[in-house]
């Protein structure tokens, strides 16, 4: 009998260094970008950026208009967005667990968590721009509640999916009609894992272009009217990044840093709150 | 040998002042296409103890599930037959399910406080029924939690969560909010093979303080505990209901071979 011993522990060293080796390859990348961002963008960072307007090459300015943009459209996708994805993850969870259908919105919900976001910006120029004849933030919002409503609703049912059945029949038992069961108990159950997706949905939302090009268009002026046309932080970047002029180059980086920094902060976020109420019912 | 008896086993001629709270007649139960219980007939003497024995999916548990209603909650699940609870149909389609499960209560295997504070998961159920003023509230989360041999433990910490409480001292958690709302039957499905020895011993000393008031049935695969807390035992096997008597009767002179095998751990 061969001894096969020191070949297994010959090639288990082998790949245990590809693994480590394809780890730090691929963190690497996450700090180059990281450090990019901040190298360039960093002392770009004043008070000027958050309280002038986007300005024209030659005259100072900063990216009031964009980030408050960008928090208006983003507060109007969540208004649409979270009631929509937790009340259809609810379903899907509780009252349509075992029904034929509920496997065919799942399916459809998979497909546009994955739905190229440009799509979902043309769809909704289709539907909200034309038909008023001009760019507006609300299509801009309207568009970021379609990209963001998929996540809310796979997350709430994969949190609802976990509170044990036990515990439903515990509150059944004592006579309580279903939709209290829900509202009371599971929701009180995975309450940190609602939110952990709905910041999920926040995070994206927050760094999506594409979308956003053709329903709020952009905007040099201050507006919190959504009617009109709306500037955001990645519209102003995607813009300024193409501009030959070196002060609005420098405000792209770090409009870039400022959408970065906040998908972090709020994905940093969701983390430490999932760990630490811990998941499901017990 | 099944038991074809069309009147309800009665073990000893009704003595005066004794009911039969539940009477369950020629019930079958099915999940799906497979039939889990097969023309059962029994009732549960009012204010007794009665015990369900027998092997791992004989369906004593699916038994119990059924006078509650509690498969309700799932597709695929049905019973035919009757379970009358005072003479009333339970299994009518158009029973109030809430209502009934106020009347039958059930604590299960596994200990399930809510998410909430100790004061909470009594109050829950009490709030679920009657308005109630927070003064008498108190009086009825503190009786209840007193009824289940818990409130020294926990009446410095209502508001610490139900949760935080050991494996024992949630199950009688879990007792306490039943009794909350004061049902007529209780329904305990193996509430004592989660626990310890010591909160075993503590529960089945509840059962038996509780055994005046209530009406209670109790699964469990334990034949020494049927002994000690029930009046009355079912064994039950393959879901047939194989043999129904008092207790002593049961496990001093059994009259089916089946439950003589069982009894003295031939098999199970």
């Amino acid at each position: 009998m061969a001894n096969l011993y020191p070949g297994r522990k010959r090639r288990n060293v082998v790949w245990t260094g590809l693994a480590y080796a394809a780890t730090a390859f691929g963190l690497s990348w996450l700090v180059l970008i990281l450090g990019a961002l901040f190298w360039n963008g960093f002392s770009g960072l004043s008070l000027d950026v958050f309280t002038k307007m986007t300005a024209p090459p030659g005259v100072a300015g900063g990216l009031l208009n964009s980030i408050v943009g960008s928090l208006i459209q983003t507060a109007i996708g969540l208004v649409i967005a979270a009631p929509l994805g937790i009340l259809a993850g609810t379903y899907l969870a509780e009252y349509g667990r075992y029904a034929r259908i509920a496997y065919v919105i799942r399916f459809i919900n998979d497909i546009l968590l994955s739905a190229p976001s440009i799509v979902v910006g043309l769809f909704i120029y289709q539907f909200c721009v034309v038909p008023f004849g001009h760019f507006s933030g609300y299509a801009g919002g309207i568009a970021l509640a379609v990209i963001a409503t998929p996540i809310i609703v796979r997350t709430t049912e994969d949190m609802l999916n976990l509170v044990p059945n036990t515990l439903r029949e515990a509150a059944s038992a004592l006579g309580m009609p279903r939709s209290l069961v829900i509202r009371q108990v599971a929701y009180r159950a995975v309450r940190s894992g609602i939110m952990t997706g709905i910041l999920l949905a926040i995070a994206r939302m927050t760094g999506e272009t594409a979308p956003l090009i053709f329903t709020a268009l952009g905007n040099s002026l201050f507006v919190v009217d959504p009617r009109g046309p709306m500037s955001s932080l990645p519209l102003i970047i995607y813009e300024f990044a193409r501009s030959p002029y070196a002060e609005q180059q420098r405000l792209a980086w770090t409009g870039a840093l400022i959408v970065t920094l906040a998908v972090l902060i709020l994905s940093i976020l969701a983390r430490v709150l999932s760990s630490s109420r811990g998941e499901g019912g017990e | 040998m099944s038991n074809v008896e069309l009147q309800t086993p009665s073990p000893t001629p009704a003595a005066e002042g004794t009911i039969d709270k539940v009477v369950i007649r020629r019930l079958d139960f099915f999940y799906g296409e497979s039939k889990a219980l097969k023309d059962v007939t029994l009732s549960l003497r009012a204010g007794k103890v009665t015990a369900f024995i027998g092997p791992s999916g004989c369906g004593k548990s699916t038994l119990l599930r059924v006078l509650n209603r509690m498969y309700d909650l799932y597709p695929n699940q049905h019973a035919e037959g009757e379970v009358l609870l005072d003479g009333e149909n339970i299994l009518a389609p158009a029973l109030d399910l809430n209502l009934l499960r106020a009347r039958v209560g059930m604590v299960f295997q596994k200990p399930t406080p809510f998410p909430m504070s100790i004061y909470d998961n009594i109050a829950f159920g009490i709030r679920l029924y009657e308005r109630v003023p927070k003064s008498e509230l108190d009086d009825r989360v503190e009786s209840a939690l007193k009824r289940s041999a818990l409130w020294g433990e926990v009446k410095d910490k209502l508001s610490a969560s139900g949760l935080s409480l050991s494996g024992g001292q949630q199950q009688r958690l879990c007792i306490a909010r039943t009794v909350a709302i004061s049902p007529e039957v209780i329904l305990f499905d193996e509430p004592c093979s989660a626990l310890d020895p010591i909160s075993t011993a503590k529960v089945e000393e509840l059962i038996d303080e509780l055994s005046g008031d209530y009406t209670i049935a109790i699964v469990t695969h334990n034949m020494q505990q049927a002994a000690r807390v029930s009046q009355f035992t079912a064994f039950m096997y393959l879901g047939e209901m194989v043999e129904f008597d008092e207790t002593s009767k049961v496990f001093t002179s059994p009259r089916d071979k089946r439950t003589q095998d069982y009894i003295t751990g031939r098999f199970g």
